[in-house]
């Protein structure tokens, strides 16, 4: 029985359909990700989802319920985290939690043990305005896990990160989701899809084109791979004869291999000792936008 | 779930965000204050205007008017010499005095600008009831009639006692429009308000929290006004019903919010909240009493104050802080202001957007 269950829901602003027959399932505990370009509808698609926006068609359920309208007994049983920073002006970190958890008739202790891991009790005096990008964002995380909710959406949660802070961001979220949670999560960023999600929907103008791990969606791909190693460790025909059909480049700093039978020859350059500088690169999920949509992927 | 602890907690966190705003705090607390002060200054002492009058050489029937009327008309008269009669109409010209006066035989001639007429027409009065008074003296009888003036209202009604509820009309009206016009805006722009909306928290909470904020605000601003303003050197003295102006600001509070709601509403962006507030309350505090007392203000402008809804407020305060009036006075200002709240709240509702768009 899925968590959350969309099926083919749409929505229209004038001519603009901005969501176009989207459906999906999430499983209870799963790690769900939305990914695709800005403008793909990812974000209308979770606000239908939440039960802020009334579909156009479609129908929307959430633990049996469905949001909308206005379902105060399902808000207590979900977290919501929003692209910008909501928070209440010039309240501290501290007291930002605590009025959120008092929202949700949480007690401030469990407001302050939820300020801890996240990692801000230091910062539980300072003012949300003075807080970095990152610390904000993590107050904000923690505002949507206070009340401890069975399903939670985050919408583009590195959004303006560093790599830094995003990199720490993703093990906040890594070990929340180990709690059981179910996590439905937007995002234009593809390398933030593969660290996190367990399953991913690629959207682009408004509909899903595929869904599935994103492990499974590269490796059905059937793409060439790249392994490089030093350039000089081979001789041109050496690395010609090794190739068995493999296209071989050497730019005078990489030799470069791109084969479809990545195994063979890893095996065969290992046995010439030829690893130096190796470097193999697999296909990504820009590979599968690319290839579902045949244009390049710009965030 | 029991919408109490939610309420509370967002009314902390409004008044909080509120007395951590300096620029908020000097404008709704410490501004309107300056004004007191300084309104209060400028009308302290001036019950009746200071005329200014030369005498050249001298006037025998001026001088035995003055010191026969034991220093009374020397708090409406200041009299200056000199010699020249070009010298003192020449500062007559400039403004420095408002007449000067010779005697010529049995003729008194008064020299004035007609620059002021309120002030000319004044000058004239006093020296013809100077002269009759003269006359009167002079053919040796007892004046046959006596004119004994009073006041209709208490005798301690001087300016402060307009200026304080006036001011504070206007204190708290501001105060109320700026709070709900650039919280709506603001909680549009930052998310808060869809936050907000999938947490499991009523609307009305929210609502009721923000009105109980700014209610708390307006009567601190209510006591701040009269504990200056009853500082010896201004001089208000409450009559016996003040209290009664307490419910005057709470649903004075209530329909400047509804002014506010229906601005943030309208406007999309805090600034643009602030300035049509402002727009929209600083003409109406020269309209409707709150800058310039209606009781002085010309005809006009009192025809015009009944559209204002700001009236109601200074009015309904003035009645019974000031002039002394029962309780049951403020029962009108009271029932419009609320209904001015309803009509503005109702249409606010319906230009409501929780999202920007």
């Amino acid at each position: 029985m899925p968590v959350i269950r969309v099926e083919d829901i749409r929505k229209s602003y004038g001519d603009v359909r901005a969501v176009d027959g989207v459906s999906f399932e999430v499983a209870e505990g799963e790690f769900f990700g939305i990914l695709g370009p800005n403008g793909a509808g990812k974000t209308t698609t979770l606000e239908i989802v939440e039960g802020l926006r009334e579909p156009d068609s479609g129908e929307v359920s959430i633990l049996g319920r469905r949001p909308w309208p206005r379902n105060q007994e399902l808000l207590t049983r979900i977290g919501v985290q929003l692209q910008a920073s909501s928070f209440f002006e010039r309240l501290t970190a501290r007291e930002q939690l605590r009025t959120f958890a008092s929202l949700y008739g949480v007690p401030a202790s469990r407001a302050d043990e939820m300020l801890e891991t996240v990692g801000l009790t230091e910062s539980a005096a300072t003012r949300t305005e003075k807080l970095s990008g990152g610390q904000a964002q993590r107050l904000s995380i923690a505002c949507s896990l206070v009340h401890s909710p069975d399903v939670l959406f985050l919408d583009e949660p590195t959004g303006a990160l560093d790599p830094q802070a995003r990199r720490n961001l993703w093990d906040l979220l890594r070990s929340n989701a180990a709690q059981g949670r179910t996590v439905v999560l937007t995002t234009h960023h593809m390398e933030e899809a593969e660290a996190l999600c367990q399953r991913v929907a690629i959207m682009d103008h408004g509909r899903i084109l595929q869904t599935g791990p994103p492990a499974a969606l590269v490796r059905e791909l059937d793409q060439s791979v790249r392994i490089s190693i030093e350039s000089g460790t081979l001789s041109a025909e050496q690395a010609r004869a090794l190739a068995d059909g493999a296209a071989v480049a050497d730019d005078g700093v990489s030799l470069s291999f791109t084969t479809t039978a990545p195994a063979a020859l890893l095996a065969a350059l290992s046995d010439r000792n030829a690893l130096a500088g190796l470097q193999v690169r697999g296909a990504t999920l820009e590979d599968v936008f690319l290839h579902l949509t045949g244009r390049e992927y710009r965030s | 779930m029991n919408p109490a602890p939610a309420l509370r907690s967002l009314s902390v966190a409004m008044f909080r965000g509120f007395v951590r705003d300096r620029a908020a705090l000097f404008f709704s607390l410490l501004f309107p204050v300056l004004f007191l002060v300084l309104f209060g200054a400028l009308y302290n002492n001036s019950g009746t205007p200071q005329i200014t009058v030369i005498e050249i050489g001298r006037v025998g029937v001026i001088d035995h008017a003055m010191a026969a009327s034991h220093g009374r008309l020397g708090q409406v008269l200041t009299i200056t010499h000199e010699a020249s009669l070009a010298g003192a109409l020449s500062n007559v010209r400039q403004g420095n005095a408002d007449a000067a006066i010779r005697q010529q035989g049995d003729r008194l001639v008064v020299s004035y600008s007609v620059s002021d007429p309120t002030t000319a027409a004044v000058v004239r009065q006093i020296f013809a009831s100077i002269v009759d008074q003269a006359n009167v003296a002079a053919t040796g009888h007892p004046p046959t009639y006596q004119l004994t003036d009073s006041q209709v209202e208490s005798a301690s009604l001087k300016p402060i006692q307009y200026i304080t509820p006036g001011l504070l009309g206007w204190a708290i009206a501001s105060g109320g429009a700026f709070a709900a016009a650039t919280t709506l805006v603001g909680w549009r722009q930052n998310k808060l308000l869809r936050r907000l909306r999938l947490a499991p928290v009523r609307t009305s909470s929210i609502v009721t929290a923000r009105i109980a904020v700014s209610v708390v605000i307006g009567i601190a601003q209510m006591f701040v006004f009269i504990g200056i303003a009853s500082l010896p050197y201004f001089g208000l003295r409450l009559t016996a019903y003040w209290w009664m102006a307490i419910p005057v600001v709470v649903v004075g509070t209530l329909a400047f919010m509804s002014i506010g709601l229906l601005v943030g509403a309208v406007a999309k962006t805090q600034q643009a909240a602030t300035g049509l507030a402002n727009l929209i309350i600083l003409p109406m505090a020269f309209l409707g009493g709150a800058f310039i007392p209606l009781a002085f203000a010309p005809q006009w402008l009192r025809e015009v104050s009944y559209v204002m809804p700001l009236r109601y407020l200074v009015v309904g305060m003035q009645d019974v802080m000031a002039r002394g009036d029962g309780p049951a006075s403020v029962l009108p200002a009271i029932g419009i202001l609320l209904a001015i709240t309803c009509v503005l709240t109702a249409i606010a509702v319906r230009l409501f957007r929780w999202e920007e768009v």
